[in-house]
C-alpha cells in the first residue's frame, strides 16, 4: 500500500495528474470510501485492503471532465468496466492514468455477519499482501474466517489477474476463480417456469427500489434514467405487489445487455442481498451461446454482438422455446 | 375573521371536488379560473396570500396562489400560467368542468396586524401579481384601514399584464391609490411608461414611509429589492412570497425547506430581515 | 413476570394473530424485514436488525389516500356551461372524491428495538403536530408496541448517544417490553394497552420466578456492552437547534459528499426518515391517490420547472443531515432526527454515513 501512496503522490507532485481517485480509511475496519486525493495530508487517509471493493471507474465519467488529469485505482476486473466506457465514449481516456492495483480478492463483511461475527473492533489479515486467516477483534472476543470464506461472491469468478487497460501496475494480483461463472444460471435454467417465477418472486419482493443498483452501475451511465422521469408511471414509486419491482430490475437489466461486464457491484451493494448479477450473467450466458464467446470490457476495439449484424446471426425462431 | 378551520373533519391530504364557473383569458398564456363548490358558494375561506393545492387527478397537482380577496363571497380565483404538465392541462379545462382544490396553505400577508394603518407599496411583475391582487383587493375593500396604497406593475409587453380591467376600473378609480404601470419594450398602441421594473421604481422616487410587498420572477425581485434598499427601504420594510416544490402543503413532505423553515406552512409569505437569516438555498 | 420459551414462540405469535394483525421481523430469502406474519412464516427476533426499520407499521412505503371517479357527461349549458366552448368540447369532466378507510383494528407491532421506538416518538411530532395526518394518526392509535432488548448490540449501533438504553425497553415508550434470556422470552406489559394485549393471550405464557433478577442481569450486560462499542461516546457537540448557519456554510459539506451516489438506500433503511411523495395512478375503475417514501437524495425530489432547487448531490448530501442534526431539532426542542440504529451505517454502498459526517466535523473544529 505504501509503493502505491508513495507513487500517486509523486505523480501529482510531478504534474503528470492533478488529483487521483481511491479509497479513504473508515470510521470501522472494514468501510473504506472511494474518494478524491490531491493534497499529500489527503493520503495520510489513503487505504487500500481487501475491504476496497468499490469499482472506481464510474467515478471517473466525472472526473475525467474535471481540469488536468486523474490518477485511477483500478482493480484487475475493473479495469474491464472502465474500457466499456470508454467503448461508450463515457470517459475520456486522455484525461485518466490508470493504476493498475493487485487484488487477491476482495471482502464482504456481510460474510462474517451472516457467520455470526458482531461487535467489531478491528480487523487484521486484510492488507492487500498476505495470505493467512482473517481476525476479527470483537466485543465479544476473537473471531477468525478462512480470507476466501469472507470474499465477495463476485470474486469467486474471477476474471483473471491480469489489467486489461492500465499506465502502469503496481502490487500482484492473483485469480481467485474457484466456482464456475455460469453455474447459478445453470441451476436457475434448469428451474421449472413456476419454480423459477417462486425463486425471482422471493428475491426481488425484498426491493425497497433504494436505486443503489442503478446508481452504483457502470453500465448505467444514462445521463437521465427513464425510471427517474416525472412524466411518466415509470417512476414506478408505488406497485401494485411488491414484485412489481421486477419490472425495473428486468428493464435495466435488458439496457445493460451486452455491455455489463459482470462487475458484481449491484449485488455488492443491494441493501436486501438480492442476487441481481443472475440477471446480467444470464444474458452474457445467452450471448456467449448465441454469438461466441464475448467479455464486455475486455477490448475497448470489439463490437458487441448486440450492436452488431451480421448474416449468420441468430433468428429469434431459434432463441424462442428453449428451456421447454 | 378566518375559518380556515372549517374542513378540520376532512383529512387535511383529501380534497373538495371545485367547479370551474368562469374562464378568463387574460393574456396569451395566462387564464384566470373561477372556482365554486359544486353546489355553490366558496370551498373555504382564507386570508390574502394564503395558497391551495389545485389538482387535475390522473395529471398532478400543484401549489397555486389564492388570487381573489377574501372579501370577495362568491367565489374563489386563480390565475394560473401555462408552464408544464398540470397548468397545460388546466388551460385546455372549460367552464363546469371540476378540478379537486385542498387548502388554504400557508400563512398571509399581515393583513390586520403590521400592515394596518400603514402606506403600502405592491411591485409586482407579470404572474406576480397573482398572490398580491388578493392583498390589493383586500385593502381597497378595507380602504379606511390603510393609507397610501401605490401600485407598480410591469410586464414583457402590454398583452401579458394580467387583470388589465380591474386594474383600470376599480384600482385605479379608488382614491389613494396610485398605479404605475410599465412594460419591458415599446409597443404599439402603448403610451405608458416603458422599462424594467426596478427602473421605473427609482424613477418615482418613492419615499420610504411604506410597507414594500413584492411578487414576481426571482431575478426581479433580486433588483427590486437591491432598488428599495438604495431609496432607503430597510429588509424588515418588504415582504415577499415564495414558491418551492410541494407535495403535502402542511410541512410534513419534507421537500419545501429552507433551513427549518417550510414555505408551505412557515410561508410563503417572508420579511425579507427573514429570509436575510435562511440558509442560501433559494 | 410471563415467560415463554424460545421454541414455543410460534404459538405466541399463532395467539396474537388470533386477535390482531401481527407485524414483525420475518425472516425470507435470507433477509429479515418487517411483514405481517401468518402461519408458516419464520418470525426471526434473533437478528439484532431487520433491513428496513419497522416505520412501515405507522408510515407504509406506499399507501392509497383516496380514490376519484371521472365521470364525462354532456355540457349543460342551461346550467351555466361555456355555450361557446359546448361546441368545440361537449362535454364535461365531473369528479368524486372516495377517501379510504382509515385503519380502524388493532394490531401488533412485535419485536421492536428500543432505537425503532424512539423513531416513532420522531415521526410523531411530524405526523401527529397540526394539522395532524390522520392516515398516521389512525394507525399509531390501534398499533400497540412490543419493544424488545438488544441481546447484543452491535458496532454499528450508537443509540447511547441519543440517551436511548438498548438493554431496557420498558424505558422506551412501548405498550411491552421483552427481553430473550438463555432460550426465553420474558414479557412484561407497560401500558394498559400492553396489559389489554397481555390479557387476551396470558394462557400461552408461564410463570418465571426468577425473571426480575434475570433481567436485571441481562440489563447490566447488554449496558456493559454497549459501553465498548466505537461509537459509544460519540459527541453531538456543535449540533442541534439553532446551528444552520455555522454548520451550513461549512466547507466540510464539500469533502465528506464526494462518494455519495445518489441512491435512496439511506433514506429507506432508515426509522426517522419521513419525506414522502404524493402521486396519481390511472386505472380504468378511476384515479388511485397515493403516499409513498420519497428520498431527498434523489433529483427529482425539488425539482421544479425553473431547475431549483438543490441541484447538485452537495446540496442534497448537506440537506438530509442539516435536517436530522440541526433543523428537525430546531422546531422539536433539540431533538435529533436520528436514533442510532446504524443501518446507514451497515448499508450505504459508497460506506457514507452520519456517523462519518459527524466525525468529519469534529474532525475540522
Amino acid at each position: 500500500m505504501q509503493e502505491l501512496i508513495n507513487r500517486l503522490k509523486e505523480l501529482i507532485a510531478d504534474g503528470t495528474v492533478v488529483r487521483a481517485i481511491g479509497w479513504k480509511k473508515g470510521d470501522m475496519p472494514y468501510n473504506p470510501e472511494p474518494a478524491y486525493f490531491e493534497k499529500p495530508e489527503d493520503f495520510d487517509n489513503f487505504v487500500y485492503d481487501g475491504f476496497c471493493g468499490a469499482n472506481l471507474s464510474k467515478m471517473m465519467i466525472e472526473a475525467a471532465k474535471l481540469e488536468g488529469k486523474t490518477a485511477v485505482c483500478l482493480k484487475p476486473c475493473d479495469t474491464y468496466s472502465f474500457n466499456q466506457l470508454i467503448r461508450e465514449h463515457r470517459v475520456n481516456r486522455e484525461n485518466a492514468y490508470i493504476i493498475g492495483v493487485g487484488c487477491r480478492g476482495k471482502l464482504d463483511i456481510e460474510k462474517a455477519r451472516k457467520a455470526g461475527i458482531k461487535g467489531i473492533k478491528s480487523i487484521s489479515g486484510v492488507d492487500i499482501e498476505g495470505d493467512g486467516d482473517v481476525t476479527f477483534d470483537t466485543v465479544y472476543g476473537q473471531k477468525k474466517m478462512a480470507y476466501t470464506d469472507l470474499m465477495l461472491d463476485r470474486c469467486h469468478v474471477c476474471k483473471g489477474k491480469d489489467h486489461v487497460i492500465f499506465d502502469e501496475v503496481i502490487g500482484e494480483s492473483k485469480d481467485t476463480g474457484d466456482a464456475d461463472r455460469f453455474e447459478e444460471v445453470i441451476k436457475i435454467e434448469k428451474m421449472t417456469p413456476e419454480e423459477r417465477f417462486a425463486f425471482f418472486k422471493s428475491e426481488l419482493s425484498k426491493c425497497i427500489r433504494c436505486n443503489a443498483c442503478r446508481n452504483v452501475c457502470p453500465a448505467c451511465s444514462c445521463r437521465k434514467c427513464v425510471f427517474d422521469g416525472v412524466k411518466f408511471d415509470s417512476q414506478q414509486k408505488a406497485n401494485v405487489d411488491s414484485f412489481e419491482e421486477k419490472m425495473f430490475h428486468i428493464i435495466r437489466a435488458f439496457h445493460v445487455a451486452g455491455r455489463c461486464t459482470d462487475c458484481g457491484e449491484c449485488s455488492r451493494v443491494c441493501p436486501e442481498g438480492i442476487p441481481l448479477h443472475l440477471f446480467n450473467r444470464k444474458f452474457i450466458k445467452d450471448i456467449d451461446d448465441f454469438y461466441g464467446e464475448f467479455q464486455a470490457g475486455k477490448d475497448p476495439e470489439a463490437q458487441s454482438p448486440l450492436t452488431d449484424f451480421t448474416f449468420d446471426d441468430l433468428e429469434p425462431k431459434d432463441a424462442v422455446g428453449r428451456g421447454e | 375573521m378566518c375559518d380556515c378551520g372549517n374542513n378540520k373533519n376532512q383529512d387535511i391530504l383529501v380534497p373538495h371536488v371545485g367547479i370551474i364557473t368562469d374562464i378568463t383569458q387574460e393574456t396569451p398564456d395566462v387564464k384566470t379560473f373561477r372556482v365554486n363548490a359544486p353546489g355553490g358558494g366558496k370551498l373555504f375561506e382564507h386570508m390574502p396570500g394564503q395558497c391551495a393545492m389545485v389538482c387535475v387527478p390522473g395529471v398532478g397537482e400543484g401549489m397555486f396562489s389564492i388570487t381573489s380577496s377574501p372579501t370577495n363571497k362568491e367565489y374563489m380565483e386563480f390565475s394560473i400560467k401555462r408552464c408544464g404538465l398540470l397548468t397545460e392541462y388546466l388551460h385546455g379545462l372549460s367552464v363546469g368542468d371540476e378540478i379537486t382544490v385542498r387548502g388554504p396553505y400557508g400563512n398571509n400577508f399581515p393583513v390586520d396586524t403590521e400592515l394596518k394603518g400603514k402606506n403600502l407599496l405592491f411591485i409586482a411583475g407579470g404572474i406576480g401579481l397573482a398572490p398580491l391582487r388578493s392583498v390589493i383587493n383586500y385593502c381597497i375593500d378595507n380602504r379606511q384601514d390603510y393609507g397610501t396604497i401605490d401600485i407598480l406593475y410591469g410586464s414583457r409587453s402590454a398583452d401579458d399584464l394580467v387583470k388589465l380591467k380591474e386594474i383600470k376600473e376599480k384600482w385605479m378609480n379608488t382614491e389613494g391609490v396610485n398605479v404605475y404601470l410599465t412594460i419591458d419594450r415599446e409597443q404599439e398602441g402603448w403610451d405608458g411608461h416603458v422599462g424594467f421594473v426596478p427602473a421605473y421604481l427609482k424613477e418615482i422616487d418613492f419615499s420610504t414611509d411604506k410597507i414594500g410587498l413584492i411578487c414576481g420572477p426571482p431575478i426581479m425581485i433580486k433588483f427590486v429589492l437591491q432598488g428599495m434598499k438604495e431609496l432607503g427601504f430597510t429588509d424588515d420594510q418588504v415582504y415577499t412570497t415564495l414558491e418551492l416544490r410541494m407535495k403535502c402543503g402542511v410541512g410534513k413532505c419534507g421537500r419545501c425547506n429552507i433551513g427549518s423553515k417550510y414555505v408551505c406552512k412557515d410561508g410563503p409569505v417572508f420579511r425579507f430581515d427573514q429570509i436575510e437569516e435562511m440558509p442560501d438555498e433559494y | 413476570m410471563y415467560s415463554i420459551s424460545k421454541e414455543n414462540l410460534n404459538s405466541l405469535y399463532s395467539a396474537i394473530a388470533g386477535s390482531y394483525d401481527l407485524f414483525m421481523p420475518i425472516k425470507a430469502a435470507g433477509q429479515t424485514n418487517y411483514g405481517f406474519w401468518t402461519e408458516g412464516a419464520e418470525g426471526d427476533i434473533d437478528t439484532l436488525k431487520t433491513i428496513k426499520s419497522g416505520k412501515d407499521a405507522f408510515f407504509p412505503q406506499v399507501e392509497q389516500l383516496y380514490t376519484v371517479n371521472r365521470e364525462i357527461v354532456p355540457a349543460d349549458v342551461a346550467a351555466g356551461d361555456d355555450a361557446e366552448k359546448a361546441a368545440d368540447t361537449p362535454v364535461r369532466t365531473k369528479l368524486k372524491v372516495n377517501p379510504v378507510k382509515l385503519v380502524d383494528n388493532d394490531f401488533v407491532i412485535f419485536g421492536m428495538r428500543p432505537c425503532d421506538v424512539r423513531a416513532i416518538e420522531v415521526m410523531d411530532n411530524v405526523f401527529l403536530t397540526d394539522p395532524v395526518d390522520n392516515y398516521y394518526k389512525s394507525r399509531r392509535e390501534h398499533g400497540i408496541v412490543v419493544a424488545l432488548a438488544c441481546h447484543e448490540p452491535e458496532e454499528s449501533c450508537f443509540c447511547t448517544i441519543f440517551d436511548i438504553d438498548p438493554a431496557d425497553p420498558s424505558k422506551a415508550k412501548a405498550d411491552v417490553a421483552t427481553w430473550v434470556i438463555d432460550g426465553k422470552l420474558y414479557w412484561k406489559p407497560i401500558t394498559e394497552k400492553g396489559e389489554a394485549l397481555t390479557a387476551k393471550i396470558a394462557s400461552v405464557f408461564e410463570d418465571d420466578a426468577d425473571a426480575d433478577s434475570k433481567i436485571t442481569n441481562e440489563i447490566s450486560y447488554i449496558e456493559g456492552i454497549a459501553k465498548q462499542l466505537p461509537n459509544a461516546d460519540l459527541s453531538l457537540e456543535g449540533w442541534g437547534a439553532g446551528k444552520t448557519d455555522e454548520k451550513f456554510k461549512s466547507e466540510v459539506w464539500d469533502k465528506v459528499y464526494k462518494g455519495c451516489l445518489g441512491c435512496g438506500t439511506c433514506t429507506f433503511v432508515c426509522p426517522t426518515c419521513q419525506c414522502y411523495d404524493i402521486k396519481d395512478y390511472t386505472t380504468k375503475d378511476g384515479i388511485q391517490r397515493y403516499r409513498c417514501w420519497d428520498s431527498c437524495m434523489y433529483s427529482d425530489f425539488t425539482l421544479m420547472a425553473g431547475g431549483q432547487n438543490r441541484q447538485t448531490q452537495l446540496q442534497r448530501f448537506r440537506q438530509r443531515f442539516m435536517h436530522k442534526l440541526v433543523y428537525y431539532p430546531t422546531n422539536n426542542d433539540g431533538m435529533f432526527m436520528c436514533v442510532g440504529c446504524g443501518r446507514c451505517v451497515e448499508k450505504c454502498p459508497q460506506s457514507l454515513n452520519i456517523v462519518k459526517v459527524i466525525k468529519a466535523f469534529a474532525e475540522n473544529k
